[in-house]
């Protein structure tokens, strides 16, 4: 009886297997890196803004700290966004009757809030503390990228589960110096040793980092 | 599923047996059935997939998920709006909880409370520690407060003959009305109110009484026995108590108040308080006593002269053998023996125990309830005059006695013959349904009131929310009787402290109080001590062969106010873990003389009334007695509460409506299927509840860790692992835990824990994270009742992870046994091998998140989980982590006490401890020290961080039999 395949098959069946498994391999490649592409995360893209506010003329020209505006930033799990009052107390004595700033003005005199677009974002089962990484001294510019040069404001890092880790597990290489947390940039320690011994002082009991429950309740 | 027919001759054979503890009846007679459902994590039934679907369906589905498995997590990140203040209100920090004093009133006395608000968002309620009448703690209604608030089946609008009408309307009405009253002097004017004891709702009424002398008040509080005192008495005082069916340490207004003084003398170290316990239905009081008699009521009626014979040197002749040795050690604690009468006894009972207590060294009873500011009458007169057309308009005002009026008071019919009736109440129920007018209530979060608790401790009630369904409060209603401006209740309240406050200043006090939650040295002035009253004979002699029918508020629903209520629907009652609905509870031997099984439908007839209820057989139930409880079968509570159960109140008279003889019960033949989960979770037949009397604990006080012993740490596969910084540990000190649940509610709401209803608690599918089993040990003529609460063990060496093929359930670093919803795929298998039965699966998406006010309630620090996830205790990590942030901040460590579990603060009887056991001197590590300490199957080597305090009994030597 003659042979169903030919000898050519044999190559054939190689060919499609090996394919196969370079095509199941190239997608996931594809995937994760469609999901960690700034199109996923948003990184670096400004969002319309009920106004165009500039961070960059703010913090970085004015000086403004950052506490000014984000008042709960040190004490509390949210930084606080401010209420058009903290606004109007600089804007009803300059730029009063700025154009783009009308929706700030409305807002206060109809008692209706701004929509702002969240820029930083993490998803719903992720209990993040903002209190406790400005205690540990986890620089608003580790998180928030350089809000100093930033005309309109865009998100400056993944903010995925992976970035976190990398802070988590490695917490001594991204520390900055008492009293520098809210600078850019803040001033890093000199040697490891110092690192250590901010996390002593700072009462971080590294271990518990990476517990699912430091995060996830 | 019926319950099995159980053959009684079984049950005393097993009974003879030796003493092991026992959940249920079945159990005891080891019966197929029982030994089928042990084997089963779940039900036949429970874990197949119920939705009508093709197999074809399905398979296409399971392949679907599989292959987009992963990918969920794979998408844009959404977009989200950030919303600030306009003006942002002062103290509040965004992201923070802030916590308000305010107080819980249930029969009319107040518990202070502290609620938890997540930007003005009534969250949680914790008792206030300065709080006479809660001292921090909390019971199952103060719990449930919460939820009560954000029920969407809550009355929304005012109605006019059932017509939704506006608020003004009904108020135009009361002006032109006041002027025909004031002509009469309100001679046609009638009111019913709940108990109360608030000083401006009090004084409101005065004000009342004076403008319409000739109107009549009620007070209808169905729950409560208005004519004992509710004055609180010193538990910690005394050495020995002899309760005559008082069932102190779990109802009445001083109840947590008790617990606390209670478990603080029972320790079995310093020298413990003595508990005698006269009953004849099982309380939670009576599973405390240290020698519970169980006897019919007409015998505990006999008691108070017996124990006066006693006293006296004289034997009664039908005295119990046991009453001379009870006596002696009365006596041998002069002024520190001190006999209580049950709420529920006759008012010649109480008088006949103020006696007693005279004798006993007490200098003087305890002072009565302040006295009403006026004209009162009873239910029955108010039903008469509204029935002779004598009553022109009746105000019903937070009570509901269209339902709950005994069934010889026909309120219902006399409703009709009013022309002008306003019922005010948070649900538009079956009063409302019956009345010209309804007013939605503003829940007491909503709204400013006032009230004392039974101490006389006057507390301010601080409104949290805006009246999420425009509800107005009393003092609002009978203000514009008053014709007073409609300014909000707070002016009202304000106005009347400022009255009774004349020294100057007033604002400092008035926010004081309100701060504190009550006002300082505020006991109102006692009522002169009344001489006790000559004594007298309490009760008829008993008329023996028929049935005693005994009738109580029910521990949960209390008398049907909380019908719609879901988590306490499903908080498992404490004798029977029945959720749901009611029982008719009796005793297995009289059922057995009866002919009677357990679910068995019966026919209950009193005075000629009837109702149908199905038989619930009771271990611990005097002979010849029915228990039914208060508060079912109602059918305008709303969609959680309808038509579930029996309406006890058809057979409730007004002469007797605690129960009384010549009940007849007849089987109708049917039969009915019981929700209960006192077989769930069940651990198969060791030694779970450890206790001994204090003879044997002093020889032996370790005796505990001697029934089982725990295999030493080296004989596990697993390597040991060493926890360097915080190792977080509980105990649960069996001895103080008295059973109450209310750890379960508090977890509830902490925790978000879903309600699954009836049917799937049938099929084993409950969600509490924190179980109290409730076993009987002995006899089911006289059994020992003990309690124990079961959350997650949280086990070093966990079988539970060993299986998890996605390690969805894992260690962290301080020995938690986390448990991580993302990674969870549902597969059970923890639960399978959990030992202890504490995982908890969401086999449909039992959490409720369309419903807009549900959400309100959520406590917005847990995670709200979906179907198909896997749950179970915490050990409420969020608050550990809460506690470390805040210490960290600080720039401290933690130390003990800061990390506090929602079921440890709730906790009356302080009965769990949470701490850090490599601290050597948390008060965790301490206890883990005691000799009295073990582990629950701890011969498994599972090595639980939970562990239990054996329970000791501080026995009388001299008596032998109970």
């Amino acid at each position: 009886m003659q042979q169903l395949f030919p000898r050519s098959a044999n190559t054939l069946v190689r060919v499609v297997l090996a394919g196969g498994v370079l095509a199941v391999a190239g997608l996931v490649w594809a995937l994760s890196g469609i999901n960690a592409s700034s199109y996923m995360t948003r990184v670096g893209t400004a969002l319309d803004q009920p106004v165009p506010f500039s961070h960059q003329h703010h913090a970085g020209e004015l000086g403004i700290d950052c506490r000014y505006c984000h008042t709960t930033a040190a004490i509390s799990k949210e930084a606080g966004l401010p209420p058009t009052e903290t606004c109007m107390t600089c804007h009803s004595q300059v730029w009063k009757d700025a154009p783009i700033l009308q929706p700030v003005r409305d807002s206060l005199l109809t008692g209706r809030s701004l929509q702002w677009n969240r820029v930083s974002t993490i998803p719903a089962f992720v209990y993040f503390n903002h209190s406790i990484h400005i205690k540990a001294g986890a620089s608003c510019m580790e998180c928030h990228g350089r809000m100093d040069r930033m005309p309109l404001t865009a998100r400056a890092q993944p903010f995925q589960m992976r970035w976190c880790l990398d802070c988590h597990r490695h917490p001594d290489e991204r520390l900055s110096a008492p009293g520098t947390v809210f600078q850019m940039p803040p001033q890093p320690p000199a040697d490891a040793a110092m690192a250590a011994q901010w996390l002593r002082q700072r009462h971080v009991q590294t271990a518990t980092l990476t517990n699912c429950t430091a995060c996830h309740r | 599923m019926n319950p099995p027919r159980l053959d009684p001759a079984t049950l005393r054979i097993a009974a003879s047996g030796a003493a092991m503890q026992w959940r249920s009846l079945e159990q005891l007679a080891d019966t197929p059935e029982f030994r089928a459902a042990i084997q089963r994590e779940f039900p036949v039934g429970a874990s197949e997939f119920a939705d009508a679907g093709s197999r074809r369906r399905f398979l296409g589905l399971m392949g679907a998920s599989l292959a987009l498995a992963g990918l969920s997590a794979c998408r844009r990140q959404p977009m989200e709006k950030l919303v600030p203040y306009v003006k942002q209100p002062e103290q509040l920090i965004p992201g923070e909880p802030l916590f308000f004093a305010s107080a819980d009133v249930l029969s009319g006395f107040a518990r202070g409370v502290l609620v938890e608000s997540h930007e003005g968002r009534p969250t949680k309620i914790e008792g206030n520690p300065a709080h006479p009448a809660s001292l921090g703690a909390t019971d199952v209604f103060m719990q449930a407060a919460i939820l009560q608030l954000y029920d969407p089946d809550r009355s929304q609008t005012p109605l006019l003959h059932g017509e939704p009408a506006a608020a003004d309307h009904f108020f135009s009405v009361l002006t032109a009305q006041r002027t025909a009253w004031a002509r009469d002097h309100g001679a046609g004017l009638r009111f019913v109110l709940g108990n109360t004891t608030s000083p401006t709702l009090l004084d409101q009424i005065k004000q009342l009484a004076a403008l319409y002398p000739a109107a009549r008040w009620c007070i209808h509080e169905p729950a409560l026995n208005l004519h004992a005192s509710h004055a609180p008495v010193s538990i910690a005082e005394q050495d020995v108590i002899f309760s005559l069916d008082a069932d102190f340490l779990a109802s009445g207004p001083a109840a947590i108040a008790y617990t606390k003084q209670f478990q603080a003398r029972r320790d079995p170290t310093a020298k413990m308080l003595r508990l005698y316990l006269a009953e004849s239905a099982p309380s939670l009081t009576g599973a405390q006593a240290d020698h519970r008699f169980v006897m019919s009521p007409q015998a505990i009626a006999q008691l108070p002269a017996q124990i006066a014979a006693a006293l006296h040197g004289t034997a009664a002749p039908d005295a119990p053998a046991w009453l001379p040795a009870v006596v002696r050690d009365l006596q041998s604690h002069p002024g520190r023996a001190l006999i209580l009468a049950g709420e529920f006894q006759s008012p010649a009972m109480h008088a006949a125990v103020a006696q007693l207590n005279h004798t006993l060294g007490h200098a003087a009873p305890p002072p009565a309830d302040p006295p009403f500011p006026a004209p009162q009458q009873t239910l029955q007169r108010l039903t008469a005059d509204m029935a002779s057309g004598s009553v022109s308009a009746l105000f019903i005002l937070g009570t509901n006695p269209v339902y709950s009026a005994p069934a010889d008071v026909p309120f219902a019919q006399a409703l009709a013959q009013v022309p002008l009736t306003i019922h005010h109440g948070l649900y538009a129920d079956e009063t409302a349904e019956k009345c010209t007018w309804h007013l939605p209530a503003a829940h007491w979060l909503e709204a400013w009131g006032d009230a004392a608790s039974c101490d006389g401790t006057r507390s301010i009630q601080q409104p949290l929310i805006e009246p999420l369904y425009g509800g107005l409060s009393a003092h609002e209603i009978l203000a514009a009787l008053l014709a007073q401006p409609l300014t909000g209740s707070y002016a009202h309240v304000r106005a009347t402290w400022q009255r009774h406050h004349p020294t100057p200043p007033f604002e400092p006090f008035w926010r004081t109080t309100i701060h504190d939650g009550l006002a300082p040295s505020s006991t109102l002035p006692p009522p002169l001590p009344p001489t006790p009253p000559p004594f007298q004979s309490p009760s008829p002699p008993p008329s023996p062969s028929a049935l005693t029918l005994l009738i109580r508020p029910d521990p949960h629903i209390h008398d049907g106010q909380f019908a719609n209520h879901a988590w306490l629907q499903e908080l498992p009652k404490p004798m029977t873990k029945l959720v749901w609905e009611n029982a008719a509870h009796i005793a297995p031997a009289t059922a057995a003389r009866l002919g009677l099984h357990h679910g068995d439908v019966v026919t209950l007839t009193h005075e000629g009334r009837k109702v149908e209820a199905p038989l619930w057989l009771l271990p611990g139930m005097a002979a010849d007695c029915v228990l039914v409880h208060l508060g079912y079968g109602r059918w305008r509570a709303g969609r959680v509460g309808d038509h579930l159960g029996f309406n006890a109140y058809a057979l409730q008279t007004s002469a007797a409506p605690w129960g009384g003889t010549g009940l007849e019960l007849h089987a109708t033949g049917a039969r009915h299927a019981f929700a209960t989960t006192q077989d769930h979770s069940a651990m198969e037949g060791r030694d779970l509840v450890r206790h001994a009397d204090q003879s044997a604990y002093h020889s032996d006080p370790a005796f505990a860790q001697h029934a089982a012993p725990t295999p030493a740490a080296e004989e596990s596969l697993y390597p040991k692992v060493d926890y360097k910084g915080h190792a977080w540990g509980m105990t649960i000190n069996l001895n103080s835990c008295i059973g109450c649940s209310v750890c379960t509610i508090a977890c509830q709401a902490e925790n978000n824990i879903p309600v699954v209803g009836r049917e799937q608690v049938i099929k084993h599918r409950e969600m509490h994270w924190m179980r109290v089993d409730r076993y009987f040990e002995g006899s089911p003529d006289k059994p020992t009742i003990l309690h124990e609460p079961v959350p997650c063990m949280h086990c070093e060496n966990a079988p539970c992870e060993l299986v998890c093929p996605v390690a969805a359930t894992v260690h962290d670093s301080e020995g938690l046994n986390a448990m991580v919803y993302n990674r969870c795929i549902g597969t059970r298998y923890c639960s399978n091998n959990c030992p202890y039965k504490v995982r908890r699966f969401n086999f449909l998406q039992y959490a409720d998140v369309e419903t807009p006010q549900l959400k309100l309630q959520r406590n917005p620090n847990v995670t709200v989980r979906t179907r198909g996830v896997m749950e179970k205790c915490t050990y409420c990590v969020q608050r550990i982590e809460a506690a470390r942030i805040t210490a960290q901040v600080a720039g401290r460590a933690l130390k003990d006490g800061d990390v506090v579990p929602a079921c440890v603060q709730a906790c009356p009887a302080e009965a769990i401890t949470f701490g850090d056991i490599n601290d050597p001197a948390s008060k965790v590590a301490k206890l883990k020290a005691d000799p009295r300490n073990y582990a629950l199957l701890g011969e498994l080597n599972t090595r639980p961080r939970t562990t239990y305090l054996a329970k000791i009994w501080n026995r009388n030597p001299e008596i032998t039999d109970p």
